[in-house]
C-alpha cells in the first residue's frame, strides 16, 4: 500500500516544534551541553542516544524547564521558552526514576496534573479512566505505587505524563529498569501510544537497539555534542564518523590513506597489501587519512579466493555463536581482525568453517563507508 | 542473631536500672499513704486527689500545656521552613551564615539563651508572660525541629517535586500536596519533640516567665525546695505516664505502617 512517508525534516516548508539554537549549558566550568543546534518536528519519535554522562538528561531538563541554558535559545512552537516556568510549559516528562507520588493511589497520581488545571471533576475522571485503559492499569487504579510491580509503575508514570495531552512528552530512559522481554513489549506499546495520541516524543536511551526500534530519527551524542542526527537506517548505513559507526552496532574500522579517482577511493591501509576499494560521494584530499567502516554482516567469508575487489586472507581466531547468526573473527597477517557475520542456515555440526581455518574475507566496493573523521 | 550471653544480661540490667530505677521509686512512692516520703505506710491514691484540689498546680499545668502547644506548633512551622530552605536551596547569599545561626541555639547554654532573651524582652518592653515563654521556647525548639525535618528532606527524592511542577503544580501546591505529606512523619516527630522540650524546660522559662505565668517545672522546682512531697511524686507520675503513652503510641503507629508496607510490597511482587 502506498503511504505518505513521514519525513518533515526533509521538508523546508515545515516548522519545527522544538528548535535548539546554539544552546550551551555549563555547570561551573564543566560544559555539559556544547553549542547544540537541533530541530525536532511535531509527531516525531525522537531518540537521544549516547553513553552515560554525555548530557542527554541535561538536554531533557532544559526542555522541561528544570535547567536554563547558559547561552543560546530554545524555541517551542516558535516561542522562546526561557521565561516560561516548568509548571507553565505544555511539556511533560516521564522521569528516569518514575517519580510517582508514594502517598497517592495510581488513580490520584494520574489525576494530579489534570486537577491542577482546575478541570471539572467528571472530565478529570473520564480522562483518568481513558489513560488507565490505554496503559491497561484499570485493575490497579486504587493501589499505591509500592503495591504494584516495576512494569506497572512504569506504565503509571507514562499514563501520568500523557494525561494532560502535552504537545511534547519527554521520556528519560523510560525502560531502563525493565528486563529485556518486557522492554521489547513496552517499546512497541510506546510506539503504539505515540501513534494513537499523536504526541511528539523525545526519548533518551543509552540502548542503541531501543533507539533504532522506536525512533523516527536518532541523535547520537558524545560529551555534550551532537555527532549525527538522522533516521535509524541512515545512522546505521551511513554514519558520518567513526564514533557513530562504532556506537551503533558492530563495525570493522580500517584506517588508511586515500587516493580518490571520481567516486572511487583506493585506500592504502597496510604495507605490501593491495589497496582497498570503496565508493563515496565525499571529496577527499590526496593521501588524506580516512577510515573504512564495514558492517560484519556485509563481509562474506569463503574458503576459496573470491573474484572482485577487497578480498583478504586470514585465519579464524574466534567464533561467536549467537544462535541465528555466527560472527567469525578473522585475523589478517597485518594484525587486523575482521569480523564477518553469517546466518546459520545449517546445523552446527555442518558448519563450513571452524577455528584456525584459513579463509578469505571480502566485501563489495559499496559495502564500505568512507569516513574522514 | 546473637543470643543473650550472661554478660549481655548483666549489662542490660545495669543499664536499665541506672535509667529507670529512680523513676520506679518515684512512681511507687506516689502511691504511699504516708506523708513522709521515705517511709512506706501502705497503698493509697490520696495524693492524686490532693493534686486535683491544688489550684496552684492546676494553674501551672494549664500554663505549661498552653506554652507547649503554642511552642511546638510555632517551632514546627518555622523549623520546617528553615529545613526546607537549607536542604533545597543550595546557594544563596549568606547560606553558610544562616545555617550556622539556625543551629547555634542547639549548643548554646540555656542560661545564656534565657538571659539574653530576658534582656531583649526588657529592652523592647514586652510584658513577660505566656507569650514571652512561647517565643523563648520556640527559639531553641525550632532548631531541633529543623534537624529532624532536614534529615527526612535529605532522603527525599527531589524528582518528586520536579514531577509535581512538571504536571503544572505551583511551588506552593507542590509543597502542600507532595512534599508535606511525604515528610509528615518527620514533621509530627518534630512537633512531639518540641512539645516535650517545652514541657520540661525550667531554665529558660524561669528567665522569661512573668508573675502570673509559672510553668509546672518552675512550680515543682520551687515546691521541692521546701521538701519533696508525695503530691509532687503523683504529679511526676502523671507526667511520666503521658510521655510513655505518647512514645509507645508513636512507635506502634510507625511500626504498623512499616509492617503493612512490607506486606503490600511482597504482595505486589507476587502479583
Ligand atoms: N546539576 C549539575 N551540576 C553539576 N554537574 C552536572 C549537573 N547535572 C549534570 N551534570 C554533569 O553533566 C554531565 C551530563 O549529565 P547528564 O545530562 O545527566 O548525562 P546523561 O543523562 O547523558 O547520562 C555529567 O557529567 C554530569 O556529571
Ligand atoms: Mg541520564
Amino acid at each position: 500500500m502506498p503511504q505518505k512517508i513521514f519525513a518533515p525534516w526533509d521538508d523546508p516548508q515545515e516548522k519545527p516544534l522544538i528548535r535548539f539554537q546554539n544552546v550551551t549549558k555549563r555547570f561551573g566550568d564543566f560544559t555539559a551541553i556544547d553549542s547544540i543546534d537541533l530541530d525536532i518536528y511535531a509527531r516525531e519519535f525522537f531518540a537521544l542516544l549516547g553513553p552515560s554522562g554525555c548530557g542527554k538528561t541535561t538536554l531533557m531538563r532544559m526542555l522541561a524547564g528544570f535547567e536554563t541554558p547558559s547561552s543560546g535559545t530554545i524555541l517551542l512552537a516558535g516561542q522562546d521558552i526561557a521565561p516560561v516556568a516548568p509548571n507553565q510549559r505544555a511539556v511533560n516528562m516521564m522521569f528516569q526514576s518514575y517519580a510517582l507520588f508514594p502517598h497517592l493511589s495510581v488513580w490520584d497520581n494520574i489525576a494530579f496534573g489534570l486537577r491542577r488545571e482546575k478541570r471539572p471533576k467528571d472530565q478529570v475522571a473520564a480522562r483518568v479512566e481513558e489513560m488507565l485503559k490505554l496503559t491497561r492499569l484499570t485493575k490497579f487504579a486504587r493501589r499505591k505505587p509500592h503495591q504494584i510491580s516495576g512494569g506497572q509503575r512504569q506504565r503509571v508514570a507514562l499514563a501520568r505524563s500523557l494525561a494532560k495531552a502535552p504537545k511534547l512528552l519527554l521520556l528519560d530512559e523510560p525502560l531502563g529498569a525493565l528486563d529485556k522481554k518486557l522492554r521489547e513489549e513496552t517499546q512497541f506499546e510506546l510506539m503504539d501510544i505515540q501513534e494513537k495520541t499523536g504526541t511528539t516524543f523525545v526519548i533518551v536511551t543509552h540502548d542503541q537497539e531501543e533507539a533504532m526500534t522506536v525512533a523516527s530519527r536518532v541523535a547520537v551524542m558524545d560529551e555534550g555534542k551532537l555527532m549525527q542526527i538522522a533516521t535509524p537506517d541512515r545512522i546505521y548505513e551511513a554514519p558520518n564518523s567513526v564514533y557513530v559507526a562504532d556506537f551503533i552496532g558492530d563495525v570493522n574500522i580500517i584506517e588508511g590513506k586515500a587516493h580518490q579517482v571520481g567516486e572511487l577511493v583506493q585506500l592504502d591501509w597496510a604495507e605490501g597489501q593491495p589497496a582497498l576499494a570503496a565508493r563515496t560521494d565525499k571529496n577527499l584530499g590526496l593521501a588524506q587519512t580516512c577510515y573504512l567502516a564495514i558492517r560484519p554482516e556485509k563481509v562474506s567469508i569463503s574458503a576459496d579466493r573470491p573474484g572482485g575487489a577487497n578480498a583478504l586472507q586470514g585465519e579464524i581466531i574466534d567464533i561467536a555463536y549467537l544462535g541465528n547468526l555466527s560472527t567469525y573473527h578473522v585475523k589478517l597477517p597485518t594484525g587486523h581482525v575482521i569480523k564477518a557475520q553469517q546466518a546459520n542456515t545449517r546445523r552446527i555440526s555442518r558448519r563450513p568453517f571452524t577455528w584456525e581455518d584459513k579463509v578469505w574475507v571480502s566485501w563489495t566496493e559499496t559495502a564500505a563507508v568512507v569516513l574522514d573523521q | 542473631m546473637n543470643r543473650l550471653s550472661p554478660f549481655n544480661v548483666v549489662s542490660l540490667t545495669l543499664g536499665f536500672a541506672f535509667l529507670y530505677l529512680p523513676m520506679i521509686i518515684l512512681v511507687i512512692y506516689s502511691f504511699n499513704a504516708s506523708k513522709l516520703v521515705t517511709v512506706w505506710a501502705g497503698f493509697s491514691t490520696q495524693w492524686y486527689g490532693e493534686l486535683l484540689r491544688n489550684e496552684a498546680f492546676l494553674d501551672a499545668a494549664l500554663v505549661t500545656l498552653k506554652v507547649a502547644v503554642l511552642t511546638s506548633t510555632l517551632a514546627t512551622v518555622l523549623g520546617t521552613c528553615t529545613a526546607y530552605v537549607l536542604v533545597r536551596i543550595h546557594r544563596f547569599p549568606g547560606r553558610t551564615l544562616f545555617s550556622g545561626m539556625a543551629f547555634a541555639p542547639l549548643v548554646m547554654p540555656d542560661v545564656i539563651l534565657g538571659l539574653s532573651l530576658l534582656l531583649l524582652f526588657i529592652g523592647v518592653g514586652v510584658d513577660r508572660g505566656v507569650l514571652t515563654i512561647v517565643l523563648a521556647h520556640t527559639t531553641f525548639a525550632m532548631c531541633y525541629v529543623s534537624v529532624v525535618v532536614s534529615s527526612r528532606l535529605v532522603a527525599f527524592d527531589q524528582s518528586l517535586e520536579e514531577a509535581a511542577l512538571d504536571l503544572g503544580a505551583t511551588p506552593w501546591e507542590t509543597f502542600r500536596l507532595v512534599t508535606l505529606p511525604i515528610i509528615a512523619p518527620a514533621v509530627i516527630s518534630g512537633w512531639l519533640l518540641a512539645f516535650t522540650l517545652s514541657l520540661d524546660d525550667l531554665v529558660i522559662a524561669s528567665f522569661t516567665a512573668g508573675p502570673s505565668s509559672t510553668t509546672l517545672p518552675m512550680k515543682i522546682f520551687s515546691a521541692v525546695r521546701l521538701g519533696v512531697s508525695p503530691e509532687i511524686n503523683a504529679l511526676s507520675t502523671i507526667m511520666i505516664s503521658i510521655v510513655t503513652v505518647g512514645v509507645i503510641a508513636a512507635s506502634l503507629l510507625s511500626k504498623r505502617a512499616a509492617v503493612q508496607r512490607v506486606r503490600e510490597e511482597k504482595a505486589a511482587e507476587r502479583a
